[in-house]
């Protein structure tokens, strides 16, 4: 045991890095250095103030109609320019996203604190899993549009129709997701380091389990936001949606697609804001994931 | 059996069998106050299985577990958890076996969290003293486990199982993963703290420079049974097992050319031989071996072998 023997006389951190490999920043510090992530922050910003500050930007029904200003193209009095009906469609588009982002968000809100929660328990505990798969199994078989149609005709088109009937078709979805992921944590031997420290299991799963998968449920949140605010506007496309009275993004487009060839910035405007919202947090997501999972960060 | 001390652990018929394959069969053994105990084997021999199941961390098939004098196999969940606190493990795999998203104060502070010890202010106090005694700075502290290198994490790993002042900890391959220049150091240091905490260990290992050099009493397992046991001196010197021979003959620069070195690889748990699960690679297998397992014999000194051969040299 000569060898051991002579290292023993050695300082203790001889032979290893003295230095260590990176230091620790705030996410925000580390996000601003991230050129999608800021982009997407500066045009989800102004998405959201967009969204609260409608009726001060564009003050006024946005649903009255002037038939003499019909088909008026973009220009300095009207922005967007206006549609078949004369209405001013940056005042439609600005007023529209108060409905489209707040569906988004209220569905994401609720259809991803369910999948997280039953992911985590279903992913972690066999037994739970058996039982609860095989209900999810059902749901993802149950087509999203008959439940929605159903839901619309039973409790009318309104925005609390279209949130509750896309809630419940996108939980099954992340749902999987969130599962899956803990299937593969639960087997980490961080995992059973912690076990055997003592650590209990709720413990466990808030702080070992569920911070090892929130980069694909960040993934999966801007994927489902986006799903949501496309799915509000599928459903008002074929009129089981938030019906004509409200006005969203959705309903904007679907009004448009009939004059898509005599005025295209009728559909082309809401569809911006619409791939906006959706390329900004999707970018947010990847840029978020690269920054709170280290391993998977880019070297610099 | 063991001199001296009382046992803080002592294992009785412990088997674990995952449907088929008899991972862990029948082993038994006691770990004296303030010694090391070793299990040494092949991969695959069932040596790390048996480290998890001392402390409960898989569920034995069957067998009991008496640790501190008290029944671990029969206690409930909590109960169970709550006595973890005098039981910690270090892992093999200093990587994997942190979370990467907690840093070292969180890392050191939870143990004695969880378990109710001292105070949020204490607690650091006595994480920045763990990391002086695994020889890191205090400064280490604010750092993720992905700073550092595979010795440093694995010095992060033992400040953990010390953390709650634990009476047995159960090391698995704790240096397997490491380089050779930095398996030596983080010995040495296990070596050290056992030595000033007074803690009783259980060290696993497939390496029998590392045992030697570590444990005071030796178990050698094979396919999932102990097949020698005894003290160091006598594993060592006169290795009664032909497996415990032909695996000293094995190391390299050892190796006298009189025994015969181990030859194949250890069967699978799957389908293991009849008999004596060692005769498929025995030079000195006989009939008898095919169809009688052998039972353990006492050879004096706390020595003893599972072999038909010794029963000519006992009764000689």
């Amino acid at each position: 045991m000569s060898t051991i023997e002579q290292s023993l006389s050695e300082s203790p951190s001889a032979g290893e890095e003295a230095t260590f490999v990176s230091s620790h920043r705030p996410l925000w510090q580390r996000l601003i250095r991230n050129p999608a992530a800021v982009f997407s922050i500066v045009a989800l910003v102004v998405l959201v103030l967009g969204a609260f500050l409608a009726p001060v930007i564009a003050p006024g029904n946005p649903m009255r109609v002037s038939p003499a200003q019909r088909f008026t193209p973009p220009g300095l009095e009207h922005l967007f320019g206006t549609d078949n009906l004369g209405r001013d469609m940056f005042k439609m588009v600005l007023h529209g996203s108060r409905t489209s982002l707040l569906v988004g968000l209220v569905v994401t809100l609720v259809s991803m604190s369910v999948a997280i929660v039953l992911g985590v328990i279903s992913g972690f505990y066999r037994k739970v899993d058996v039982v609860l798969m095989r209900f999810v199994d059902g749901m993802m078989a149950f087509p999203g549009i008959v439940l929605a149609t159903a839901a619309a005709g039973i409790m009318g088109p309104s925005v609390t129709t279209v949130i509750t009937s896309l809630s419940i078709v996108l939980i099954a979805p992340s749902l999987r997701i969130v599962r899956g992921q803990v299937l593969v944590v639960r087997e980490l031997q961080m995992i059973e380091a912690a076990r055997a420290v003592g650590v209990p299991t709720m413990r466990i799963l808030s702080r070992y389990v569920l911070p090892a998968v929130s980069s694909p449920i960040l993934v999966q949140t801007s994927f489902i936001f986006s799903a949501a605010v496309l799915g509000e506007a599928g459903l008002s496309f074929i009129g089981v949606g938030i019906g004509p009275k409200d006005l969203s993004w959705g309903n904007a487009l679907t009004e448009a697609r009939n004059y898509i060839g005599q005025a295209p910035w009728i559909v082309l405007f809401p569809g911006l804001a619409l791939m906006l919202t959706i390329l900004s947090l999707n970018l947010l997501g990847d840029a978020l994931r690269d920054v709170l999972d280290p391993r998977l960060a880019r070297r610099r | 059996m063991m001199s001296g001390a009382s046992p803080v652990l002592e294992v009785l018929g412990l088997s674990k069998f995952f449907k088929a394959v008899k991972a862990v069969r029948n082993v038994s053994f006691s770990v004296a106050r303030g010694k090391t105990f070793g299990i040494v084997g092949e991969s695959g021999s069932g040596k790390s299985t048996t480290a998890r199941l001392v402390l409960r961390l898989i569920e034995p098939t069957s067998g009991d577990i008496s640790f501190r004098g008290r029944d671990l196999s029969a206690m409930r969940p909590e109960e169970l958890r709550r006595e973890r606190r005098h039981m910690q493990m270090i892992f093999q795999d200093p990587f994997g076996s942190l979370n990467g998203r907690m840093t070292v104060r969180e890392t050191l502070t939870e143990p004695q969290m969880v378990h109710g010890i001292g105070t949020p202010a204490s607690r650091v106090e006595t994480a920045s003293g763990l990391l002086a005694e695994v020889g890191l700075p205090t400064a280490a502290l604010d750092r993720f486990p992905h700073e550092f290198s595979g010795g440093q994490r694995q010095r992060i790993a033992i400040a953990r199982a010390l953390a709650t002042n634990p009476e047995l900890i159960v090391a698995d391959e704790p240096v397997s993963a490491l380089d050779v220049s930095v398996q030596a150091q983080v010995l040495n240091l296990l070596r050290d703290l056992q030595e000033r905490h007074g803690t009783t260990m259980l060290f696993i290992s497939h390496d029998l420079r590392v045992v030697q050099f570590m444990c005071d009493e030796i178990a050698v397992m094979y396919l999932g049974e102990i097949v020698e046991q005894g003290p160091r001196e006598r594993i060592y010197g006169a290795p009664a097992h032909p497996y415990t021979q032909a695996l000293l003959a094995s190391v390299p620069g050892r190796g006298s050319g009189k025994r015969t070195r181990l030859v194949g690889e250890i069967p699978s748990a799957h389908a293991a031989p009849s008999g004596c699960a060692f005769r498929t690679r025995c030079p000195q297998a006989h009939e008898r071996c095919a169809v009688e397992a052998p039972v353990m014999r006492q050879l004096g000194d706390g020595q003893q072998a599972a072999c038909h051969l010794l029963d000519k040299a006992v009764s000689a």
